[in-house]
């Protein structure tokens, strides 16, 4: 049984830093801000979220101290990380940063247009 | 359905008052009794029997973390693959849910599912503009998860 836990904790914390270790990949080797974003707010939510969980079970299962503090830490991870990834991107794109040239199809940029006209 | 939870819950105490014990065992008696009446009172309420809702929460819960494991297996295929051949796209998705909290939800579970992310809702609330990694592949398949996402939310708020 400890076998089976330690195999599970070290699965947990092993899975969370290599795939933040792919974000961080992902950041180096993406184009443009919009796409590095992709990798930012999906890997490193899932990655820091198995780290704390891989944590819990550790104090959980090994020292049989719940920490409940770490339960709320991966709640508030889920709900700020996609809105801020979100608020970064739309800032980029409001100031006028370009997709990368790849990009096939860009409904957004008559809005903006809209917008820096009539900030004029 | 908040005010159906509440109705239980005054329920519960009055059992543990009528009860005279004061213990979280006659609490959920109480609250057990309590949401057996409120299932026979169903027809009184302007509202489905709250714990439709609840299930329903519970589903989107179990879709969020799959789409969640999925996205970032899709993340990770392109980050890894030897040369970056994909389309990036950004595309206008017209909404159907209304309220403020609706969308917010929506547009964070877009967010964290696989290859999306959005970049803007419009001033009339009626469009989000959605980024997407990889166009042709995605396109169609994420229309669809959009739909069963924004069923499911208005399954929710009905």
């Amino acid at each position: 049984m400890t076998e089976i836990i330690d195999g599970l904790i070290v699965l947990f914390v092993m899975a969370g830093a290599l795939l933040t270790l792919i974000s961080a990949i992902g950041v180096l080797r993406l184009p443009d801000v919009y796409t590095r974003s992709h990798a930012i707010s999906k890997s490193t939510t899932l990655g820091m979220i198995f780290i704390l969980m891989g944590t819990l079970f550790y104090f959980w299962l090994k020292h049989d101290h719940f920490n409940s503090r770490l339960l709320l830490a991966i709640v508030f991870l889920f709900l700020t990380s996609p809105v801020s990834a979100h608020l970064i991107s739309r800032a980029a794109y409001y100031s006028g940063v370009r997709p990368w040239e790849g990009t096939v199809r860009d409904d957004l940029a008559e809005r903006r247009e809209n917008r820096t006209k009539s900030a004029e | 359905m908040a005010q159906q939870l509440l109705l239980n819950v005054i329920l519960a105490f009055v059992w543990m008052f009528l009860a005279d014990s004061f213990s979280g065992s006659s609490f959920v008696i109480g609250y057990l009794l309590g949401l057996g009446i409120l299932f026979v009172l169903r027809r009184y309420f302007s509202t489905t029997f709250y714990v439709v809702p609840l299930f329903v929460i519970g589903k989107l819960a179990l879709i969020f973390i799959k789409e969640l494991l999925l996205a970032n297996w899709a993340v990770l295929k392109i980050v890894l693959s030897p040369s970056l051949n994909m389309k990036p796209c950004i595309f206008a998705l017209p909404l159907e849910v209304k309220k403020d909290w609706e969308i917010t939800l929506l547009s964070s579970l877009i967010t964290l599912t696989p290859g999306t992310f959005v970049i803007d809702v419009s001033d009339d609330k009626k469009e989000i503009y959605i980024h997407t990694i990889d166009a042709p592949d995605v396109d169609e398949a994420v229309r669809q998860i959009k739909t069963s996402f924004e069923k499911t939310i208005l399954e929710v708020s009905r």
